[in-house]
């Protein structure tokens, strides 16, 4: 009994022991360089950076798990020479720097910081200035992206990269994030089983958020504002989208949300304003739309082809300059409950439910769905007169596309 | 034909119609600030509204200029006047004292909040500049229908039909031929269709200029491509200056060979 706790207590002490800080400084410390103290600390060691102006690059950190922290003014300037970190380590933190200047490239993807099979990393405050990609994680597994700031200065989706790009990853969670100005915003391509959460992504030249392949993923409480398309979902199953704003996406070829081969998803509570189109529904399946709002969209809701058992339930639809486009037939999606600002019905049992039902589809918008070019009728008195005498007596518009228990006043939740 | 311009805008000053037109306006612009408050938003409100009512208002009011005045017109045509002097002084002054109730009743209340401080003032100059070329290519056609009927009631018809067509049969023939021919590329068809409507071009005009031209997607991008080009734009002012200038060549030559 006494020896093994002997052996107990050697194996604490030799532990805690071998675990050192390591601090690096510009003058007058052990260290003056990053690489050089990573590559004398080992395994369990704490990197501290003091406050200071590093010109590294290529920072290589290869199977060491490490804790590099800096403090308020620790810079590092990768003067375009290529990555910051370069890291393939398990339980690896980075925290509190700035990082600078990463190089662009047509054929590689410089990062600020890149993971390769990382498994418990945690980025945490971290700024990336002027960065081509932010942070590029590849095959890696339970970590945590928090508190970052990362902003790019492309001009074009070439010649600019992602600022927080996952590619084969589980299990992370992006939490309060800004990124802006760069290609994506917040791109997963491959990457399941994560949450992103109360992130900010605006100014970006392609998409705020971009899933690609990747399942069972959570965003929620994000704000996508002003993005050149928007925010793409693709090619992804059982995706949770609560919360969210998706704001002044605004363009020929903008809209706030594009769900592109989407299978079991579910949006809730979320806002699309001013967007020219809210939500672009192409072969989506058996999804559930609950409680969103639509406020000044130009569309609120294009539906292409192959769309299979939406649900369409106590949305607001507010002032949209076409509630709903619609390609085919209706394939069984279902309107109930929504309130739309256009509806003129009336309510005599005072229910709450307006007893004529509602035809979110005008007579204009599927003729612009057959003939694209007649939208330059838009505004015309004539278009007013015809959406009129269709909303009167129903020709055209496919008979089922109806809100049977249209709302009178808005949901509210 | 300076002076019968004078004498005819001096007179529309004074009767009640200007003041009722001017009032509209004046009254249309307060209500719409009053409601929304944003300027921009308000531009595209009384876009759908100048498209349409202008030249109706314009129409009828040339029409029942003519018709009224005939009497002083005969009296004028005794005199050793200009036979072109005298018409299109009168079809100066309808259309000028029509235009600056326009611009006066629009402008004050949009002045009034602020319209020099916001960036919707090229919006709104443009929708100025449309609204006084429509007043002027719709009385120049009240006036030939007009000048070539001499019963009041077959001249106001034909004005109205004509507000009628330009305003809205147009859009729906324009709109059936669209549809029949949907299987050709049609962008530069719709856009000849649009250049030869002035109400359709000055329509347009606007909506290319405010946000919500992102709606028009591929066709507004052809659009955009040649409208916002200068020589696209020369081409459009062009077009409404010929619908200008046509009416009023022939009122003149109408004039000429009229028999009184």
């Amino acid at each position: 009994m006494k020896r093994t706790f002997l052996i107990v207590l050697l194996i604490i002490t030799t532990c805690f022991a071998s675990a050192t800080t390591i601090t690096i400084c510009e003058a007058g410390c052990d260290f003056q360089s990053i690489q050089t103290a990573v590559d004398s600390s080992k395994s369990g060691d704490s990197l501290f950076i003091k406050a200071g102006v590093y010109k590294e690059a290529n920072i290589i950190i290869y199977k060491k798990s490490l804790h590099i922290t800096g403090e308020d003014g620790t810079i590092i300037d990768t003067q375009n020479k290529g990555y910051g970190f370069s890291v393939e380590a398990t339980d690896i933190i980075i925290k509190n720097l700035t990082l600078r200047n990463i190089k662009i490239s047509y054929t590689k993807e410089y990062a600020g910081i890149l993971l390769f099979k990382s498994y418990d990393f945690v980025i945490q405050n971290v700024t990336v200035e002027n960065a081509f990609f932010g942070f590029l994680i590849q095959k890696s597994k339970d970590g945590e992206i928090r508190n970052n700031v990362i902003s790019g200065q492309g001009t074009a989706e070439a010649d600019s990269g992602n600022a927080i790009h996952l590619w084969h990853c589980e299990n992370v969670r992006i939490i309060n994030n800004d990124v802006r100005r760069m290609r994506d915003g917040i791109y997963l391509e491959f990457g399941n089983s994560s949450y992103i959460a109360d992130n900010y992504s605006t100014e970006n030249m392609r998409y705020g958020l971009h899933f690609m392949f990747s399942n069972d993923n959570i965003y929620e409480n994000n704000i996508f504002e002003a993005n050149g398309a928007g925010v793409a979902v693709m090619f992804s199953k059982r995706i949770k989208m609560f919360n969210n704003l998706f704001k002044r996406n605004w363009g020929t070829a903008s809209y706030g949300i594009l769900l592109k081969e989407i299978n079991d998803a579910e949006l809730k509570h979320n806002v699309f304003e001013d967007n020219t189109i809210g939500i672009n529904a192409d072969g989506t399946n058996r999804i559930s739309y609950f409680e969103n709002v639509f406020k000044n969209n130009g569309y609120a809701i294009k539906v292409h082809g192959a769309c299979y058992d939406n649900i369409y339930t106590r949305n607001n639809f507010l002032h949209n300059s076409f509630d709903l486009s619609y390609s085919g037939k209706l394939n069984s999606n279902k309107f109930e409950n929504n309130y739309w600002s256009n509806y003129t019905g009336y309510d005599l049992d005072k229910d709450g439910i307006g007893d004529v039902p509602y035809r979110p589809v005008k007579l204009f918008s599927y003729l612009v769905n057959r003939t694209p070019e007649s939208i330059v009728l838009l505004r015309s008195l004539f278009i007013d007169i015809i959406n009129f005498s269709e909303k009167v007596s129903p020709v055209f518009t496919p008979e089922n596309l109806i809100d049977n228990k249209p709302l009178m006043h808005q949901a509210s939740w | 034909m300076f002076k019968i311009l004078k004498y005819c805008f001096f007179d529309l000053m004074r009767s009640s119609w200007s003041y009722v037109y001017f009032g509209f306006y004046l009254l249309l612009g307060i209500m719409l600030l009053f409601l929304n408050n944003d300027l921009s938003k308000a531009v595209i409100t009384l876009m759908n509204i100048i498209i349409v009512l202008v030249p109706l208002i314009g129409t009828i009011f040339g029409v029942m200029y003519y018709y009224n005045s005939k009497e002083f017109t005969e009296l004028l045509l005794a005199q050793p006047l200009k036979r072109s002097s005298i018409f299109l002084g009168q079809y100066l002054g309808v259309a000028f004292s029509l235009s600056m109730s326009l611009i006066l009743g629009l402008g004050i209340p949009f002045i009034v909040y602020g319209l020099f401080k916001s960036n919707a003032i090229w919006d709104f100059s443009l929708l100025l500049i449309v609204g006084v070329f429509l007043t002027f290519i719709f009385s120049a056609l009240a006036f030939n229908i007009a000048l070539s009927h001499e019963n009041k009631i077959k001249g106001f018809g034909y004005a109205i039909l004509l507000w009628l067509f330009l305003a809205i049969i147009y859009d729906g023939l324009f709109l059936m031929s669209l549809i029949l021919f949907e299987d050709y590329p049609l962008d530069k068809v719709s856009l000849i269709g649009t250049m030869l409507n002035p109400i359709d071009l000055s329509r347009t005009l606007i909506i290319l200029k405010l946000d919500i031209s992102a709606l028009l997607g591929y066709t507004g991008a052809v659009f955009k491509q040649f409208f916002g080009t200068s020589f696209g734009l020369i081409i459009s002012f062009s077009a409404l200056l010929i619908w200008v200038g046509l009416p009023v060549m022939r009122i003149i030559v109408k004039s000429k060979k009229k028999d009184f």
